[in-house]
């Protein structure tokens, strides 16, 4: 056969498709969670950057909240659902209160938290959550989702933007893989808040949808304690 | 007949081009390339030019260079700041600046802003917009200061002050604002910085820190990290491991070989 | 009698009116296939470009311009974006004027339903806010959204509050928002002056900041125009003003010759 006979000769004509134009209900704020349990508390963090694409909504929009008080839940993916949701799970709490007359613990939560994400399977709530804080028996605990509800407790977790750049960290760090002669003795609440601020300044460093402040939830038995640090605002 | 082969005269080379475009109809990705997120500007003052960069080179959502340089040298009267493509911006500035090099070495004269210019957008024209070069050109010569834009499609702007990159609009509101005519160098450089910090901490693409370059008369004058606006904290802890924490899994000790001319190199 | 449903409540093809019933859609109730499929706003049509609002010592500040776009094409040129919701509170719209307008009547509905209990409360900026941030987010789950981007600035009970909310639902609260082309062009003015300083930012720097802003937005924003209001809202009121100009420079355009050699 002759080249110019062949396709490869005559390229497809530029065909100029019509345009469906179909409205994206998703955005995706971005920032960066991690929670990690201790033997007898909990901390969960949370950068307070709200960005759509190269664009900085705000620097104060946090994505952590305090549910009550042995449980804070953080939602990265996009802010709206993470607000809405945290809207039905407190309107599900308060209705939990009123029929048995006593607080959610975290487990239950955990549990209802996974029951609202699969409800919306056909239609996700875009929030990937963290829920931290102190059991019954007293101990830390981290359940980690992902968008339509598979859930599971683990010790440490992060999720969001730069959860690719810091859970090889917590791995590493908190849950001494890959290290030799490595202590097993339990982290302190302070040996877990340095590591949680490393992990976020570095975080801030090399994704650029974290930074401006960092938003530190402390959960113990005696209840919950926020702090606040600054992060590079670039 | 055998086929001939033909030699290779430099270049862009085309030969994979058809079969990309049909591998491209049976849906095929094209592999993207580093794009970067950037604020560049410049401006002209009464005896010079001031062009400025931001540090930050950007692959998606992670940065690959904290302190990248995007200041590019021309001639020595000659420095243009690049935007879009990192490659694009690295070899089109290159190629521009080794054919402006031996233009100078043949008319034994300095190069003018003009030359570099008109030989870019060209280039770039040529290429219709597949070399994807933003760029802000400024330089000094017997015309006094000039500054351009370049697009990548080869059009051109000549303007008292300009922007280019995804931090262009945070830097244009600097000068939009705070601009007026025959600023002097001091306040040519403290324009320019403001205009790429607005770029640093409004867009996500542009970071960490301003390079700024001065051009005048007799002078050019590159200020690397002019401003460092973003330095890293104090970490909370060290992380160095100590002795013995990697496991060794196997240990095996050679003793060297040594080799001795005309000995037959074992092959199996 | 015509026995395809679609084809109820519309006018009558001759060929198929056996029975000369015209005109019958004339008593046929309304169905919904009277109306053929449901549309939705897929897309804005007449929009509003770019609302700014800052926190100062005394309260908000905010401003919009006059222009309705349609395209590209500066369609209307008296369209107020401002719109005051009760006594302490005050919505900037910008995006589709028709939905920007229908929120309007829905508030208005709203603080009427209010007012009628008459139990001595009104709704304060962050209630209307919230009510915005539930109206927005549940049109978008619905596939039908509202196409703005809001901004909600006022005084609730000796707190200044200033949000925004759009399309999506998103929202935000900050001491400085810029929608649409301003979010690039004037956001970056208004943080640099006013991060910090909401505290001390007297009426007449609040108005310089906001003024330079729109210069210039009108400046770089091709959808935008040189008049426009300005809004403020403190625990005395809210006050808006009648449409105005900056100030603007062009004379350095003189000295530009060309484009290149």
């Amino acid at each position: 056969m002759n080249f110019l006979d062949s396709p490869l000769s005559k390229p497809a004509p530029y065909v100029v498709a019509p345009i469906e134009h179909r409205f994206d209900p998703y955005e995706d704020n971005g920032g960066t969670s991690v929670a990690i349990a201790g033997e007898d508390f909990c901390v969960v963090a949370s950068d307070t950057r709200q960005s759509n694409g190269y664009m900085i909504n705000s620097r104060y929009a946090p994505k952590a909240y305090k549910m009550s008080s042995t449980a804070v839940l953080s939602c990265n993916g996009f802010h709206a659902d993470g607000v809405t949701l945290k809207k039905v799970l407190e309107q599900r709490m308060k209705m939990y209160k009123y029929s048995h007359d006593k607080d959610m613990s975290v487990t239950a939560l955990a549990q209802m938290l996974s029951n609202t994400l699969y409800q919306r399977r056909f239609f996700p709530y875009y929030a990937f959550c963290l829920l931290g804080g102190v059991d019954a028996d007293g101990k830390g605990a981290v359940y980690c989702y992902d968008s339509v509800g598979s859930f599971e407790r683990e010790n440490y977790r992060t999720s969001g933007s730069a959860s690719a750049l810091i859970q090889p960290f917590l791995d590493n760090q908190v849950g001494r893989k890959n290290q030799q002669n490595a202590s097993t003795a339990p982290l302190t609440l302070e040996a877990v808040l340095r590591i949680t601020k490393d992990a976020f300044t570095s975080a801030t460093e090399r994704d650029i949808h974290t930074g401006d402040n960092l938003q530190i939830f402390v959960i113990t038995r005696d209840g919950v304690e926020e702090q606040n640090f600054p992060l590079k605002k670039d | 007949m055998a086929p001939q082969q033909v030699k290779p005269v430099g270049g862009f080379s085309f030969e994979n081009y058809t079969r990309n475009a049909v591998l491209e109809t049976k849906g095929a990705k094209p592999p993207k390339a580093t794009s970067t997120g950037t604020t560049i500007v410049g401006v002209i003052y009464d005896k010079g030019v001031c062009l400025g960069a931001d540090t930050r080179a950007t692959e998606g959502p992670i940065v690959a260079d904290k302190n990248c340089e995007k200041i590019h040298y021309l001639a020595p009267n000659l420095y243009c700041c690049g935007a879009g493509t990192a490659a694009d911006t690295e070899f089109t500035t290159n190629s521009i600046s080794s054919q402006l090099e031996l233009h100078r070495l043949s008319t034994g004269r300095k190069t003018r802003v003009v030359t570099a210019m008109t030989l870019l957008k060209q280039m770039l024209f040529r290429y219709q917009g597949h070399i994807g070069a933003a760029l802000v050109l400024g330089g000094y010569d017997i015309n006094g200061p000039q500054l351009y834009t370049i697009y990548p499609h080869g059009s051109t702007d000549k303007l008292p002050y300009v922007t280019m990159g995804s931090g262009s609009l945070a830097a244009m509101s600097v000068f939009e604002s705070k601009w007026r005519p025959n600023l002097t160098r001091e306040e040519a450089i403290a324009i320019v910085s403001e205009a790429i910090e607005a770029g640093i901490f409004n867009d996500l693409g542009s970071g960490s820190n301003v390079d700024v370059c001065v051009i005048e008369e007799n002078s050019t004058d590159y200020l690397r990290n002019h401003v460092r606006p973003n330095e890293r904290g104090i970490k909370e802890q060290s992380y160095r491991y100590p002795r013995g924490t990697t496991a060794i899994l196997k240990e095996s000790i050679r003793n060297f070989v040594d080799v001795v001319e005309g000995d037959a190199m074992d092959m199996s | 009698m015509n026995h395809f449903p679609s084809q109820w409540g519309k006018p009558r093809q001759e060929n198929v009116d056996e029975y000369n019933t015209v005109p019958l859609y004339n008593n046929m109730p309304q169905s919904h296939a009277a109306a053929g499929p449901m549309t939705r706003t897929q897309q804005p049509v007449v929009t509003g470009t770019s609302v700014i609002a800052l926190k100062y010592k005394d309260g908000i500040m905010m401003a919009a311009d006059n222009l309705a776009s349609y395209g590209s094409l500066a369609r209307f040129r008296d369209i107020e974006r401002l719109h005051p919701v009760g006594e302490h509170t005050i919505i900037g719209a910008s995006g589709d004027i028709s939905d920007y307008q229908y929120i309007q009547h829905m508030l208005q509905n709203v603080m009427i339903d209010q007012h009628c209990e008459d139990d001595g409360h009104t709704l304060g900026t962050p209630h209307i806010y919230e009510y915005l941030f539930r109206v927005m987010y549940n049109r978008r789950s619905k596939f039908n959204p509202l196409w703005n981007a809001l901004v909600v600035g006022g005084v609730h009970k000796g707190e200044r509050f200033l949000g925004y909310v759009d399309l999506k639902g998103t929202t935000y609260q900050n001491s400085t928002i810029a929608t649409g082309f301003g979010g690039h062009l004037a956001q970056p003015i208004l943080r640099k002056a006013v991060e910090g300083r909401e505290d001390t930012l007297t009426e007449e720097e609040a108005i310089k900041i906001i003024d330079d802003c729109m210069r210039v937005l009108f400046y770089r924003d091709a959808r935008s125009i040189n008049k426009l209001q300005r809004a403020k809202i403190t625990a005395e009121g809210f006050e808006i003003t009648e449409p105005y100009s900056v100030e603007t420079e062009w004379s350095f355009a003189e000295s530009i010759r060309g484009y290149g050699a």
